[in-house]
């Protein structure tokens, strides 16, 4: 088992004629993602590596049978691109896509809501099934199949707690970041649900950051809900309140969103805190082994 | 990006909202001669800086004549303010907004904000107007009235009236209010705010409706859509080493350490920033790289870096993913080439062939001081700024 996406997944590309979408779309192919494929407007008919482009995501739903769709559409044109898969009957969504703005944003989570599609990001690396499916940008070797779901806001701050899991020896169930931005489509409670119904999905490595009250919300549903243990990490201690972090979300503003109440929170739910990214692996080795 | 009160209002005028008669002075004389073209009596001198809490920082002055009005300005301009949003250094005020002084019978907060829980714009109002809304929300809650909008269907003249009815407001305050509020999402939505924020919003003694602040916070990735709006940026307000990050396309934040960061993403910044602290030292910045962290970038990085004064040591770390660790090392090597680096550089490089890359960094000309991980690198980072002062 894992979560989201698995050796069965059948992934359409909007925008995989685009440099990004086209680079991405052979890294997970790669890694033996099934990708069925491919849609940019005015180029229907063409081929990608063999993967048909389609015109729109209905007529690549109507021929393949895609149940995922992966989004490198530019920023202006990805509210759009959202909202054309879940009109077309596409359960997944995953928008890597940086840079949408809010007012696009909110009026999209509010239609998905409503069909009750469900989208990862924007501003995400992605979903990894190790071992079976890539939909996303990161790099597929540094993974492994095993027992340890992982979600985070970050990108290469994931890879970095992933890849000191595998060097441990510790393998993943599935690694899910679920975006930097302040609206998103899935958040860490939505997350958490899914790994706790997840039979194969043993303990979770949770990695989050500065702004917002996401890793509050987590920290109650862990405290009451959720049975299995939770290393956690959150980024931004040193982070000066107003200023943005890099992602559009991380910025602690009125008040809110500062790590150090984050982490209290998540500790007095039960979750082991780590302060040191570093330990991260360590952590998780010490939980497991005992 | 973040624009002046004085334009704020402007915008405000546009869509029918009612803010004091004011005049922007560069100068003493020209704030005399706005209070002279107001009526000569009582006016406010406002300092024109990007940051809250002018107040209580002796920014805003009520003056009763002319002549104080040009004292006031006097005094403020050039002047730096240091508040609870600027920083310890303070923001140095270059104009100040002269306005008319209006008649007050009851001081109001109220804002519109992009909600992250309930994923929408949300409407705040509150009777304790002028104090700042945070202390509201912990000293007494109960006092903030929220009405959050579905974004589906748009704004609905309900969320004025709940507003204004939940104040205790009537006849034509009531109506006057329920305007404004109308008045103020229209800005909101059409110049993509995340945040609009009025405080104090007035009740006047003749029960109007006026605007005595404004505060808009535009969200940076709908700016395309509005270009005009760029020509009000203020890049006196922002960092230099900010302002030519941005131009180069990688996210940097100034901060007041000496050790420089040069990381790629944004999370595994920040955790690089947080265990230098957590080593007992501070970071110079934050700086994510952005992408594979190409040459290109990297040179642009270490550009930064030897800008910035305080810096005295470099750590770059650096994950190698789908561009590997030897290829990052070797893309470190060249970007050295074309900008001259003349500090300690710890260099952490992690992921796939990371040994490989440490060989790299450890047979090269230049004195690397490498490490296997993050904390390591910290540590070792931090003692070397401390053997630099010693």
């Amino acid at each position: 088992m894992s979560i989201l996406i698995n050796q069965n997944t059948k992934v359409v590309v909007q925008g995989i004629t685009g440099k990004e979408g086209a680079f991405h779309t052979r890294q997970c192919v790669a890694y033996g993602s099934n990708i069925v494929a491919g849609v940019t407007p005015n180029k229907g008919g063409s081929t990608l590596d063999g993967i048909p482009v389609f015109n729109t995501v209905g007529e690549a739903v109507n021929k393949t049978g895609a149940d995922v769709s992966l989004i490198f559409v530019p920023p202006l044109f990805a509210g759009d691109a959202i909202l054309e898969s879940a009109e077309a009957g596409v359960p997944l969504i995953v928008a890597i896509t940086e840079g949408i703005p809010v007012k696009s944003m909110s009026k999209v989570l509010a239609v998905l809501k409503s069909r009750g599609t469900r989208l990862i990001g924007p501003n995400c690396p992605g979903i990894i099934t190790p071992g079976k499916a890539k939909v996303g940008i990161m790099p597929g070797h540094i993974h492994k199949p095993g027992v340890v779901g992982v979600i985070s806001r970050s990108g290469t701050l994931t890879y970095e707690a992933v890849w000191q899991l595998t060097e441990l020896g510790i393998g993943q169930s599935t690694c899910l970041g679920i975006g930097g931005d302040p609206l998103i489509g899935t958040n860490f409670v939505d997350a958490l649900e899914l790994f706790a119904a997840d039979d194969e999905t043993e303990a979770v490595v949770m990695i989050g950051e500065i702004g917002g009250t996401a890793e509050e919300e987590a920290a109650h549903y862990i405290a009451n809900n959720f049975k299995k243990p939770v290393v956690s990490f959150i980024a931004g201690l040193s982070a000066p309140p107003g200023k943005r972090m890099g992602h559009a979300g991380a910025i602690i503003s009125g008040g809110q969103g500062g790590a150090r109440a984050k982490l209290d929170a998540l500790a007095a739910a039960g979750a082991h805190v780590v302060e040191d990214p570093s330990a991260i692996g360590v952590k998780m080795q010490e939980i497991l082994g005992g | 990006m973040k624009i002046h009160e004085h334009q704020a209002k402007e915008i405000f005028k546009s869509f029918g909202i009612i803010v004091p008669e004011g005049k922007v002075a560069g100068h003493a004389a020209e704030a005399y001669n706005a209070a002279v073209a107001f009526g000569g009596g009582r006016v406010v001198v406002k300092a024109q800086i990007h940051a809250g809490g002018r107040g209580k920082a002796g920014g805003v002055k009520v003056v009763e004549n002319p002549d104080e009005a040009s004292m006031a300005a006097q005094e403020i301009i050039g002047a730096s303010f240091v508040t609870a949003q600027t920083g310890p250094d303070g923001k140095i005020c270059r104009k100040v907004l002269v306005e008319k002084a209006v008649a007050i019978k009851k001081e109001l907060y109220f804002g519109i904000l992009f909600d992250r829980s309930s994923r929408g714009p949300v409407f705040m109002a509150s009777a304790e107007g002028g104090m700042e809304i945070e202390e509201l929300a912990v000293s007494n809650p109960e006092a903030i009235i929220k009405v959050p909008l579905d974004p589906a269907t748009g704004f609905s003249p309900y969320v004025s009236r709940k507003l204004a009815f939940g104040l205790d407001m009537e006849g034509g305050t009531a109506k006057h209010f329920m305007k404004f509020v109308a008045n103020a999402y229209r800005v909101f939505d059409e110049v993509n705010c995340t945040l609009l924020e009025v405080n104090p919003l007035v009740i006047t003694q003749e029960d109007g409706i006026v605007a005595l602040d404004a505060k808009m916070t535009f969200d940076d990735n709908a700016l395309s859509f509005r270009p005009d709006l760029l020509a009000w940026r203020d890049y006196h307000e922002e960092e230099p080493l900010e302002i030519l990050a941005d131009r180069y396309g990688v996210d940097y934040v100034k901060m007041d350490g000496g050790i420089g960061c040069m990381v790629n993403g944004a999370g595994l910044a920040m955790a690089t920033m947080d265990i230098i602290l957590k080593c007992g030292s501070r970071p110079a910045n934050f700086l994510d790289i952005k992408g594979g962290a190409n040459v290109k970038n990297v040179i642009r990085a270490f550009t930064l870096l030897m800008r910035d004064d305080n810096v005295k040591v470099v750590l770059i770390n650096i994950f190698g993913g789908i561009v590997k660790c030897d290829m990052v090392a070797e893309g470190i090597l060249e970007a050295m080439k074309h900008v001259k680096v003349d500090a300690p550089v710890i260099a952490r490089l992690s992921g796939t062939n990371a040994q490989e890359a440490r060989k790299i960094l450890d047979e090269a000309d230049f004195p690397f001081i490498t490490a296997d991980n993050l904390l390591e690198a910290a540590q070792k980072a931090v003692s070397a700024e401390r053997g630099l002062s010693q």
